[in-house]
């Protein structure tokens, strides 16, 4: 096709009603009036999210724990934008937007939007902003994130004690810590359970498309692997786990809802958790700008029901480890202690000795028994 | 290193390429129509969600995925017909009205799907080999160890072909987007035709989204074709309007989508990221290759593509 002015003028004016529409079908779906009850002041909280509500994955996470705030709270109104890309242009009118709408309160639930955060909480002082898994803060913006390790490392035991062929396969989005930790807890509890085990580890380069996720999960099952878990926010991996009859572990919701037959269990989040209570602590006045790092004892993260395919010692196992962490007996620094190897048998935490919250954020290198490389 | 390039390796390559390509291939095959008679569609990515979702929801309430997917062609079609009466119609800006489509269908899949997420499907479809050419050496494995679609996408590519370059309503179809004046000398009626072709690739774009929803990936997920619609319009040039070569484009690209994940399970070292852009650096390069100055005409592009037809402008 020849492209003519007028086309592209066509296109242009296109692509800028995108951007409108966008705007006006989050605020078509978004806003969920409560009804007032019980006094206090109506407080209008706002959510930016990075992917579609509906991905059954990180987002949906996030939303379940709108929802939740809003039914805990009725005095609250909640609003919340969709797929907003994480570039500093659009971040920042979205957010700003939020801000001069009256938003009491703006979560941002995406790294991207950690500068983008910053940037504008400086010009709306009376804002409370609040960054989730970034590590920047200010007088008026603190962050939140969650220790999904601990469930991870659990759901680790069970998939050691599932796998026959010893191989087990992951499905990887990027190479960031987030993902690398998870994939080292993940790891320890597999090679705790099944010392023979290894963990192999294959990169993406996307959080959310189900069909590339599942052409990942069938390479690393063609294999030789027979348990899929997975850091991606779409169910493909446990999918093709199920066409082939091999077990999995979903992410984010608890995917043996799409994938019965499959899923061990999930790592999944409880946002409310901190939602809840971030918003009666501003209401209260005692909100200060902290980063917030919550743990299975907290209630932030959890495993999703455990599948009716583990046997019943397995599952004895590993309900007894849950309540172990849910008392706070055992938590990340439990999992994280010495002795710990690198990929190629070199020690890299002694004996005994946790790693530090420094070490943990920052993590950059494989555990033994995982099978990949990171990509610099 | 060494047991990466065996023949079972290469297999599962191939039988993967074509699974994972069949979604767009339908996609491919149904704007090709579309731009033989002269109509270009960016739509592809919208329709294809439609009818991802109205094929979800036809298999929830009826347990039949056979039924899902024709309600994704329905759905496919449906939308299909509003670029038809926008761009062929009213003559409007075919890219205009392609892209609003394409922008449509993603709000409004994900407005009306927010109450599938997540639900499993009573039925969809599996592998199902076919008795005996399933055990053919290579070929079997390869071939013919696929979903029903896949094999439905198989009698389309030489179905569509012979439509195109061997029957006379494929002559017709051709002179639509080479010289609609001449096919309008004909006596053919240019608009009614060419709105006939945009809705039926708009059912095969449903078609494609089904695929996924029905097939690779049963369930909804929003915005679950990923840009799938954008690589079919990028392949239909590769193909040169050709459905055979269609085929060929879609199965490449599944196959370099396929292909790196398992050079990574295998271990090769290879940057992930380089092995992640390849399906997309190959639809760059095709693209670049195809538009080169005097490559238009080689290849075949409709002469008539992209313009609307108005009699008092023949001449």
């Amino acid at each position: 096709m020849t492209i003519t002015r007028r086309a592209l003028v066509g296109s242009l004016s296109a692509l800028a009603l995108s951007g409108a529409t966008v705007t006006v079908r989050g605020g078509l779906a978004a806003t969920q009036e409560a009804t007032p009850a019980g006094g206090g002041e109506p407080i209008k909280v706002a959510f930016i999210y990075v992917s579609p509500v509906g991905d059954l994955g990180w987002t949906w996470a996030h939303d379940q724990g709108r929802i939740a705030l809003q039914e805990a709270m009725p005095n609250v109104e909640t609003v919340f934008q969709e797929s907003v890309p994480e570039n500093p242009a659009d971040a920042e009118r979205v957010i700003r937007q939020f801000a001069e709408d009256g938003a009491r309160i703006i979560f941002t639930t995406s790294f991207g939007y950690m500068d983008p955060t910053i940037n504008v909480a400086e010009s709306y002082p009376e804002t409370v902003f609040v960054h989730i898994s970034g590590f920047k803060t200010a007088a008026n913006v603190g962050t939140g994130f969650g220790k999904i390790e601990e469930p991870r490392y659990v759901s680790g035991l069970i998939a050691g004690e599932m796998t026959e062929s010893n191989q087990i396969g992951y499905v990887a989005a990027f190479p960031i810590p987030e993902v690398i930790r998870g994939i080292n807890g993940f790891t320890l509890g597999v090679r705790e359970t099944n010392p023979e085990a290894t963990v192999r580890v294959v990169w993406t380069s996307t959080w959310f498309d189900p069909q590339k996720e599942r052409q990942a999960a069938e390479a690393l099952l063609d294999g030789g692997a027979d348990v899929i878990a997975q850091h991606q926010d779409t169910p493909g991996p446990q999918q093709a786990a199920a066409a082939r009859g091999a077990f999995g572990v979903g992410y984010n919701a608890d995917m043996g809802t799409i994938a019965p037959d499959a899923v061990l269990t999930s790592p999944i989040w409880h946002w409310e958790v901190f939602y809840i209570d971030t918003v009666q602590k501003v209401l209260d006045g005692t909100w200060e700008p902290t980063q917030y790092w919550g743990g299975w004892q907290d209630g932030l993260v959890d495993l999703a029901p455990i599948g009716p395919m583990v046997p019943e010692d397995v599952r004895a196992m590993a309900e007894a480890e849950i309540d172990r962490f849910k008392s706070g007996e055992a938590t990340i620094y439990t999992v994280f202690t010495g002795p710990i190897n690198d990929q190629s048998g070199q020690e890299r935490v002694p004996t005994g000795t946790a790693m530090t919250d420094e070490e943990l954020l920052g993590m950059n290198w494989f555990v033994e028994g995982v099978e990949g490389e990171i990509p610099s | 290193m060494e047991q990466v390039f065996t023949v079972g390796f290469l297999v599962a390559v191939l039988a993967a390429a074509i699974a994972a390509g069949s979604a767009i291939l339908f996609a491919c095959l149904g704007e090709l129509l579309a731009e033989r008679s002269g109509v270009l569609n960016l739509g592809v990515e919208g329709m294809m969600l439609i009818g991802a979702l109205a094929g979800v929801a036809a298999t929830l309430g009826t347990g039949n995925p056979w039924l899902g997917a024709g309600a994704a062609i329905l759905a496919g079609a449906g939308m299909a017909s509003i670029h038809a009466l926008l761009a062929v119609g009213l003559k409007a800006n075919q890219v205009v009205s392609g892209l609003a489509l394409t922008l449509f269908g993603g709000g409004l899949s994900a407005f009306l799907g927010q109450r599938y997420v997540g639900l499993p499907l009573p039925a969809s479809f599996g592998r199902e080999p076919v008795p005996l050419l399933a055990d053919l050496p290579l070929f079997g494995p390869i071939l013919f160890r696929q979903d029903p679609l896949v094999y439905l996408s198989y009698a389309l590519v030489p179905a569509l072909w012979f439509f195109v370059y061997k029957t006379r309503a494929g002559l017709r179809l051709r002179a639509l987007g080479e010289r609609p004046e001449a096919a309008d000398a004909m006596g053919i009626d240019v608009d009614r035709l060419r709105a006939s072709y945009v809705v039926v690739g708009g059912a095969l774009a449903g078609l494609g989204g089904a695929a996924i929803s029905l097939g690779t990936n049963p369930g909804w997920t929003e915005g679950m074709t990923a840009g799938r619609g954008w690589i079919a319009v990028a392949l239909v040039i590769f193909a040169g309007w050709n459905p055979a070569r269609a085929a060929l484009g879609a199965w490449l690209f599944g196959g370099v989508e396929a292909g790196q994940f398992r050079l990574q399970g295998a271990g090769v070292d290879i940057s992930p990221f380089f092995l992640g852009m390849l399906p997309y650096l190959f639809t760059i390069v095709v693209l670049v290759l195809a538009t080169r100055p005097g490559a238009r005409h080689r290849l075949g592009a409709p002469a008539a593509l992209g313009l609307p037809y108005q009699r008092e402008e023949r001449g």
